[in-house]
C-alpha cells in the first residue's frame, strides 16, 4: 500500500465529511434554535443538486447553477418554514417527524413529476477539472479538494457569523431562552424562518457540489440524511462544532474502514470471502462506533449546554 | 358499548368480510389486498406496543420487519435445497412451516431489539428517533452488502411456506391465518395495555419522573415493550415475506420505517384498533391513488400533512372522540 | 438518641461557578419533623433532588437505615423507602387520580413485569389505593384523570402516591406551595399526624406550618446550613434573623 494512496483515501474520507458538515450543520442549527427534528433537510440536498444541474445545463454554467442551487433550496427552505413548519414548533417530536416525512413524499414525487425519473448529470467546471501533484507523489482530483476548501470555509463562516454578528446572538439567545429573545423584542418568526432557510441552503449547496460527483437523482438526500442524523448525534444535538468533529469523523471511519477492512480480512479469511466479510462490516462501521461513542457518551461528543 | 369499542368491531368485520366478497364476485387480486392489509396492520400493532403505549417514537422498526422477512426467506430457501443453514452444533436445513419460521423470526427480532433498544433507550427524544433510523439503516446496508442471500436484489421464496393442516397457497386461507395472528396480537395488545406492565409503560410516556419517583425504573419496563414490539413487528415481516414470496432490502428501508408510523397515526395514535384502521386506509389509498396516478405519494403526502396539522386524532379519532384512559 | 432514619454527610454540588450544595449535612430521625428552609435559590430543591437520586453529588454521602444508597438510581431508592412530593406537582396526567395512586401501591407489590391481569380488575391494587384516596380526602375525584384536578387536589395526590409507597421517610418539596389558607391548615393538620408513621424531611415557605410542625429546623442559605435546631432555637439565632427572616438586630 503506497503513501499516495492511503493520502488519497484520507482526501476522500476528508471531502465526505465535509459534505456531511454542510447537511449537519443546517440540522443541529434547527435543532438547536427550534428543537425541531427536521427529516425534510435530505430534500433540500436534492433541490440543490437538481436546481445546479437544471440551471448548468441550461446555461452552460456551473456557477450559475451553483448559484441557483443556493437561491433554490434557500426559498424552498424559507416556503416550507412558513407554509409548514412554523405550526410544528410546539409540537411533539412524533408529529414533526410525521408532517417532515409527508415533505419527503412531496418533495420527491414533486421531483420525479418535473424532471421525470431518470437522473441528470452535472460536470465539473472547467477550472476546477483536472488533477493536482500533493507531497508523496500523489495526485488527487482538483475538484474535491476544492469542496474540502468550502467546507472549511463554511464552517469558518458559521463560526463567524454565530460567535460575531448581531444574527449570531440572536441565535444564541434563542438557543438558550426563548422567551428572553421574545423579549428582547426581536421577532422570532423572521428569525426562525432565516436559521431555516440558512441550513437549508447549505444542504443545498452540499447537494450540488456533490452532484458533479454522482449522479443527480430523486431520493438521492435521505441516505446522506440519515449519515447527518448519525453525525448530530456522535457531535451532540445543537452544536455546531460537534456536527464538525462528527462529519469528519464519520467521514474518515466511512472511508477508509471500506478501504481497509476488506484488505484487513483477506489476510486472514482469503481474497474472497475476505472481502465479503470487510465489505459487510465496513457498511455497518460508522453505526457501531455510533454505538460505542453513545455507550459512554450518551448525549455525544459536546452536548449543547440546556 | 362504548362507540370506540362499536368502530373496532365494525373495522374488524370490514377487513374480513373484503376477500369473501372478493371471493364471492372472483376477483381474487382483493384477497390479497386484504391480506396485505392485514400484515401491515399486524407489524403496525407490534410498533404500537412502543409508540402507543410507550411513547417511544422508534424510527428503525423495518429492521425487524425486514429481519422476519429474511427469516422467512433464508429458512425456505435452505430447506428448498436442502443446503444447510448452519452445521454446528448440529446440522439445521431451516424449514418451510409456518410455526417454526414465526418462532424464529420473533426470536431474532428480539434478540437484536435487545441490543439496539439498550443502546438507545439510554437516550431520549430526537436522540431516540435519529438512532433508532441509524440502527435500522445499517441492518439495510449490511442486507444490501451481504451477498450470500441476494444482496441488493433480494431473495425470492419459490413455494409458499406451509402451515399443517391447511393449504397455505389458497389466498383465502393464508388471509385467515394473517387475520388471525392479527387478531390474537391485539387481544394480547389490549391485555398488556391493562396489565402492571402496561400501567408502568403508559406512565412512562406520560411523566418518566413520576415513574420513578414510585419505585419502578423506565428503561427495563421500555426495553422489554421495544422488544415485544420488535417481535411482533418481526413475524409481520415473516408473513409479508410469504405474501409476496419475496424479500429484500426494500423491507428494511428507511421509508419502510415511516410508513409503518404513518399507518399508526393514519388510524389513530394510542388506539387499539389504530393501526388496523390506518394499515388499511393506507392500503386503500395506495390501490386507489394508484391507480388513478403514477404520482400517488406525492397525494398520500399532502394527506399525511393534512392529518399531522389538522386532525390529530387520525381516523378513530375523527370517528370516536378523544381517548379515554381508565 | 435513636438511630438517624435519613443522613446526609457533607454533601456538594456546583453547577459551573455556582455552589447549589456546600458541604451540607443533616439527620432525620425517627418519629420528627425536619423542616428545611432558607430563601428563594438556596438549593433547597436541588438537595432534596440529591436525596432522592435525581441529581448525582459531586461528593458527599447519603446513608438511608444504615445503607450508603449514593450509588442508587431514583426508583431504586424510592424502593428503598424515600417517598416523596414534587415541588411542583408531577403526575401521570391522563390516568385518573386512583391509577396514579395504583402505580405506587403496584410498585410496592413488586414486579411491573406481569402483562395479563387488568389492573382495574385486582383489587389487590384498587383496594389500597382506594383507602390512600379516603385518607386524603380524593376519593369523590377518585376516577378524575389527574389533569382536570384542582391545583390543591393534585397537591393532594401527590401525598397519597407517597404515602402508598409506605415509604420509611417522607421527602416532601413544598407540599402546601398554592394551597390556600384553609387547604393549608387542613394539610398541616394531616402531617403532624404523619409523622408517627415515618419521619418527614419538609421543605416549606409556609412559616405557619412549619412552626406549627417542625420538630427540628434547618436554614439552608446558599447552599450551606447556617443553623440546625429546635424552633425556639432557630427563631432566637441571631444568624437566621439577619440572614433570612430579615430582621435587623
Amino acid at each position: 500500500m503506497s503513501t499516495a494512496l492511503i493520502i488519497e483515501q484520507l482526501l476522500n474520507g476528508l471531502q465526505f465529511g465535509v459534505m456531511l458538515f454542510l447537511m449537519a450543520a443546517g440540522l443541529t442549527l434547527i435543532f438547536g434554535v427550534m428543537g425541531l427534528i427536521n427529516l425534510a433537510h435530505g430534500s433540500f440536498y436534492m433541490i440543490g443538486a437538481f436546481a445546479c444541474a437544471a440551471v448548468a445545463a441550461a446555461t452552460g454554467s456551473f456557477w450559475l447553477g451553483l448559484a441557483a442551487s443556493l437561491a433554490a433550496a434557500a426559498a424552498a427552505g424559507a416556503l416550507v418554514e412558513l407554509a409548514v413548519i412554523r405550526r410544528l414548533y410546539d409540537r411533539d417530536h412524533l408529529d414533526q417527524v410525521l408532517a417532515t416525512f409527508a415533505l419527503i413524499l412531496i418533495f420527491s414525487e414533486g421531483t420525479r413529476w418535473l424532471f421525470g425519473s431518470f437522473p441528470l448529470y452535472l460536470d465539473i467546471p472547467q477550472v476546477l477539472s483536472g488533477a493536482v501533484d500533493l507531497p508523496g507523489g500523489a495526485r488527487y482530483q482538483l475538484y474535491r479538494l476544492a469542496i474540502i476548501g468550502v467546507g472549511v470555509l463554511v464552517a469558518l463562516g458559521l463560526y463567524y457569523l454565530i460567535a460575531r454578528t448581531r444574527l449570531g446572538m440572536r441565535i444564541r439567545a434563542g438557543q438558550s431562552d426563548r422567551e428572553m429573545i421574545a423579549a428582547l423584542g426581536v421577532d422570532i418568526g423572521t428569525l426562525y424562518t432565516m436559521v431555516f432557510a440558512l441550513g437549508a441552503a447549505l444542504a443545498g449547496l452540499a447537494g450540488a457540489l456533490v452532484g458533479a460527483l454522482q449522479s443527480v437523482q430523486v431520493g438521492m438526500g435521505e441516505p446522506v440524511l440519515i449519515l447527518a442524523f448519525v453525525v448530530i448525534v456522535i457531535g451532540g444535538i445543537g452544536s455546531i462544532k460537534g456536527a464538525l468533529v462528527g462529519a469528519v469523523l464519520v467521514g474518515l471511519t466511512d472511508t477508509l474502514g471500506r478501504f481497509l477492512l476488506p484488505k484487513l480480512f483477506a489476510a486472514f479469511l482469503g481474497p474472497s470471502e475476505g472481502a465479503t466479510v470487510g465489505a459487510a462490516l465496513a457498511s455497518m462501521l460508522i453505526y457501531i462506533v455510533m454505538a460505542l461513542i453513545l455507550a459512554f457518551r450518551p448525549k455525544g461528543l459536546f452536548p449543547a449546554t440546556a | 358499548m362504548s362507540r370506540e369499542r362499536a368502530i373496532n368491531l365494525l373495522l374488524a368485520g370490514l377487513l374480513l368480510s373484503v376477500p369473501l366478497a372478493a371471493l364471492a364476485l372472483g376477483e381474487l387480486f382483493y384477497i390479497t389486498l386484504a391480506t396485505r392489509m392485514a400484515i401491515l396492520a399486524l407489524a403496525a400493532v407490534g410498533l404500537n406496543f412502543a409508540l402507543g403505549l410507550g411513547g417511544l417514537v422508534s424510527f428503525g422498526h423495518a429492521a425487524f420487519f425486514g429481519i422476519g422477512g429474511y427469516v422467512a426467506g433464508i429458512f425456505s430457501s435452505h430447506a428448498f435445497n436442502q443446503t444447510p443453514l448452519f452445521s454446528w452444533p448440529f446440522e439445521f436445513f431451516g424449514s418451510d412451516q409456518m410455526p417454526a419460521i414465526w418462532l424464529a423470526a420473533m426470536l431474532i427480532s428480539a434478540l437484536i431489539a435487545l441490543p439496539i433498544g439498550a443502546i438507545s433507550l439510554r437516550t431520549a427524544g430526537v436522540y431516540f428517533i435519529m438512532i433508532t433510523l441509524a440502527f435500522a439503516q445499517m441492518i439495510y446496508y449490511f442486507a444490501i452488502s451481504w451477498p450470500a442471500y441476494g444482496g441488493e436484489d433480494g431473495l425470492s421464496i419459490v413455494v409458499r411456506n406451509g402451515f399443517p393442516g391447511v393449504n397455505t397457497a389458497v389466498p383465502l386461507i393464508f388471509f385467515l391465518v394473517c387475520y388471525v395472528l392479527l387478531l390474537a396480537a391485539l387481544a394480547l395488545f389490549a391485555l398488556v395495555r391493562d396489565s402492571r406492565f402496561g400501567a408502568a409503560l403508559q406512565a412512562g410516556r406520560q411523566n418518566e419522573t413520576r415513574l420513578a419517583a414510585v419505585g419502578i425504573a423506565p428503561f427495563r419496563i421500555r426495553l422489554a415493550a421495544f422488544t415485544i414490539s420488535a417481535a411482533i413487528t418481526g413475524l409481520a415481516g415473516a408473513l409479508l415475506a410469504d405474501l409476496n414470496r419475496f424479500v429484500s432490502p426494500s423491507m428494511l428501508s428507511w421509508q419502510m420505517s415511516g410508513e409503518l408510523i404513518v399507518l399508526i397515526i393514519l388510524g389513530g395514535t394510542g388506539r387499539l384498533f389504530g393501526p388496523v384502521a390506518g394499515a388499511m386506509l393506507f392500503v386503500l389509498f395506495e390501490f386507489v391513488l394508484g391507480g388513478l396516478t403514477e404520482r400517488w405519494q406525492f397525494f398520500l403526502g399532502l394527506i399525511l400533512l393534512g392529518v399531522v396539522l389538522f386532525a390529530r386524532g387520525g381516523l378513530i379519532g375523527v370517528l370516536a372522540g378523544k381517548a379515554r384512559h381508565g | 438518641m435513636a438511630e438517624p432514619v435519613l443522613s446526609i454527610r457533607d454533601l456538594r454540588k456546583s453547577f459551573g461557578a455556582l455552589k447549589a450544595t456546600d458541604g451540607v449535612s443533616l439527620d432525620l430521625r425517627p418519629g420528627e419533623i425536619h423542616a428545611l428552609i432558607g430563601p428563594n435559590g438556596a438549593g433547597k430543591t436541588t438537595l432534596i433532588h440529591q436525596i432522592a437520586g435525581g441529581i448525582t453529588p459531586d461528593s458527599g454521602e447519603v446513608v438511608f437505615l444504615g445503607e450508603d444508597i449514593g450509588a442508587l438510581g431514583v426508583a431504586a431508592r424510592a424502593r428503598r423507602g424515600l417517598g416523596r412530593s414534587f415541588q411542583i406537582s408531577s403526575l401521570a396526567p391522563e390516568f385518573s387520580a386512583l391509577r396514579n395512586v395504583m402505580l405506587a401501591v403496584q410498585s410496592r407489590q413488586g414486579s411491573s413485569f406481569r402483562f395479563f391481569r387488568p389492573v382495574m380488575k385486582d383489587r389487590s391494587l384498587t383496594e389500597p389505593a382506594m383507602a390512600m384516596l379516603e385518607r386524603t380526602g380524593l376519593a369523590a375525584r377518585a376516577n378524575v384523570p389527574a389533569a382536570e384536578l384542582s391545583h390543591g387536589e393534585r397537591r393532594q395526590l401527590e401525598i397519597a402516591i407517597a404515602l402508598a409507597l409506605g415509604p420509611r421517610a417522607f421527602l416532601l418539596d413544598e407540599p402546601m406551595a398554592g394551597m390556600g389558607p384553609e387547604g393549608s391548615r387542613a394539610l398541616t393538620a394531616f402531617l403532624d399526624g404523619l409523622r408517627h408513621e415515618a419521619p418527614i424531611l419538609l421543605v416549606e415557605h409556609d412559616m405557619d406550618a412549619v412552626f406549627a410542625l417542625a420538630d427540628r429546623i434547618s436554614v439552608l442559605v446558599y447552599g450551606r446550613v447556617i443553623a440546625t435546631g429546635t424552633v425556639d432555637e432557630v427563631r432566637g439565632d441571631a444568624e437566621v434573623r439577619r440572614a433570612y427572616l430579615g430582621e435587623r438586630p
